[in-house]
């Protein structure tokens, strides 16, 4: 791969010097220099990688957040304190610390044909999606695990005792009384956990899979236009938000019940 | 007369704490039994019992020749057949009035979504709301919602109904049309078991009255001798306290 990491003395170098800064937005037009590339193609396929992380990641945080979630409401003391010791330690450990865990030591501890096949099989950009996917997953699953836990709490008592009274069972009782009401009432949390899978998909920069900050760097490093990348780079992530906000707006109007708070 | 619901010698603790002593007492087929006295005395914990919302640790119950303490009996088949009625309401709130009446019809006993819906539009018909039957439980009135909760309980055709004090939540405005629908609901035969401390209703309605105290089951008489000439000094006080109202 061309560029290396972009000499610190270098930026510098700019930013002392950035009074004559020759600000230059053609810049993402032009060809890389690779097949027919022009520069805004890597941004485009960095916001793939971005959306195709994030949204996976979500998807998978959302069902073991939620079965988690569920888990320590439970009167099952065994499945709560997994629940809880589950929290613990995947929001308590920094994020990065978790992906170069799954980056680097846990594929070392799976058995022997597996590794080859993570390892040789796989291209780089594949094993270094997965272990992204799977570290964002399981450490967004804790954070959805406290906010549903939250929103079953939230509900009065009475709500499973009037179910069970007509005789649901336990599964009944979280899937057609507590889940549809606690999921209603924590859709803005979630929002800030989904915004914020998009903005931490940005670590996967750091083990190669070329996302949207990884190719924004690349960019930066290759025509030396530190500010327009940066720049474009910051308009992408925060129209994403602002649609991301907007669309999880949407999805709250759509479930919002009448005659409860903010229902018509 | 059988006995529909038969409670034995029932004790209950939290913990240290004895909720429920030795309670005794049957309410036969078509019976209306009132249960009444001061705040903590155990009433809702003993009519909770009854289905199994709350488990005892002494004693039997035995509804319509089931016991509810046996641990290879068929809880949620025991509950669906006891209908409910709870303080406060308890309606879903994101569920329409139907779906809230047609849900564990479907759900619980397996009926068709058609049939579970005209059922429960027939029911809300008698407890006459069937022009509310799109809303959501947030646009009624508290007393509206009690009663879409007693068609609720009803649809799911019940052998036997529990009430714990349906008319507590409500505005003073608002505890008639409850109470009319619980007393046409007893002159067509339902078993029923009221936690109320609406007298003139347990006066009007009631075949038995139960009076409880610290866990204890005080008085259980017909209800002349109860208001007439009830036996213990803690009734007398209880009902010089509650008709001064
Ligand atoms: N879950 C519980 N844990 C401990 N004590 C309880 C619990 N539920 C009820 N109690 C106690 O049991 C007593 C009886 O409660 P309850 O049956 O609700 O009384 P009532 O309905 O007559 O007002 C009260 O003293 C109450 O504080
Ligand atoms: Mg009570």
């Amino acid at each position: 791969m061309p560029g290396g990491r972009l000499e610190c003395g270098h930026a510098r170098a700019y930013l002392e010097d950035s009074m004559n800064y020759h600000w230059n937005w053609n810049v993402f037009f032009q060809p890389t220099g690779i097949g027919k590339e022009i520069y805004l193609d890597w941004f485009v396929t960095g916001f793939g990688w971005t959306v195709a992380v994030a949204l996976v990641a979500w998807v998978i945080a959302l069902a073991i957040g939620s079965v988690l979630g569920v888990m320590r409401t439970l009167p099952d003391s065994k499945a709560t304190s997994f629940a809880s010791a589950y929290v613990a330690l995947f929001r308590n450990v920094p994020l990065l610390v978790q992906l170069f865990v799954w980056y680097f030591l846990v594929p070392d501890w799976l058995p022997e044909s597996a590794q080859t096949w993570f390892k040789q099989d796989l291209s780089p950009t594949t094993s270094a999606y997965i272990s992204v996917v799977v570290c964002l997953a399981l450490f967004t699953a804790a954070r959805v695990c406290e906010q549903v836990r939250t929103g079953i709490q939230a509900l009065p008592k009475g709500q499973s005792h009037a179910a069970l009274a007509m005789g649901f069972s336990r599964v009944q009782i979280y899937r057609h009384v507590l889940l549809p009401q606690a999921f209603r009432i924590i859709i803005p949390p979630l929002t800030t956990e989904f915004l914020a899978i998009f903005k931490n998909s940005s670590v996967a920069s750091l083990i190669g899979l070329m996302e949207l900050l990884a190719q924004t760097k690349q960019t930066a490093e290759f025509t030396a236009n530190i500010f327009e990348a940066f720049t474009l780079a910051t308009v992408i992530y925060f129209v994403l938000n602002m649609s991301l906000m907007k669309l999880m707006g949407r999805v709250e109007d759509r479930l919002r019940v009448p005659g409860l708070m903010g229902g018509k | 007369m059988s006995a529909m619901i038969r409670i034995n010698n029932v004790s209950k603790w939290y913990g240290e704490f004895q909720v429920l002593t030795e309670c005794t007492t049957q309410v036969a087929k078509g019976e209306v039994v009132v249960v009444c006295g001061p705040s903590g005395s155990g009433k809702s914990t003993l009519i909770k019992c009854v289905n199994a919302l709350e488990a005892f640790q002494k004693g039997e119950i035995i509804v319509d020749g089931t016991s509810v303490g046996d641990a290879k009996t068929d809880l949620p088949k025991l509950r669906s057949r006891v209908g409910m009625v709870f303080q406060h309401f308890e309606l879903f709130p994101h569920l329409s009035i139907t779906d809230n009446l047609a849900i564990a019809q479907v759900k619980v006993l397996g009926r068709s979504q058609d049939e579970a819906t005209e059922k429960g539009l027939k029911l809300l018909n008698r407890v006459g709301l069937k022009a509310h039957a799109h809303k959501y439980p947030g646009q009624l009135s508290g007393g509206q919602q009690q009663r879409v909760a007693i068609a609720r309980a009803l649809s799911m055709d019940p052998i036997a109904m529990l009430f714990d004090e349906p008319t507590s939540a409500l505005d003073p405005e608002m505890i008639n049309e409850v109470l009319d629908v619980m007393t046409e609901l007893a002159q067509e035969g339902m078993t029923m078991m009221c936690v109320t401390h609406e007298m003139g209703f347990a006066r009007r309605v009631a075949n038995r009255v139960i009076f409880m105290d610290r866990g204890q089951i005080i008085e259980d008489c017909g209800k002349e001798e109860f208001f007439g000439s009830p036996r213990s000094e803690r009734a007398v006080q209880f009902l010089s306290k509650i008709l001064q109202h």
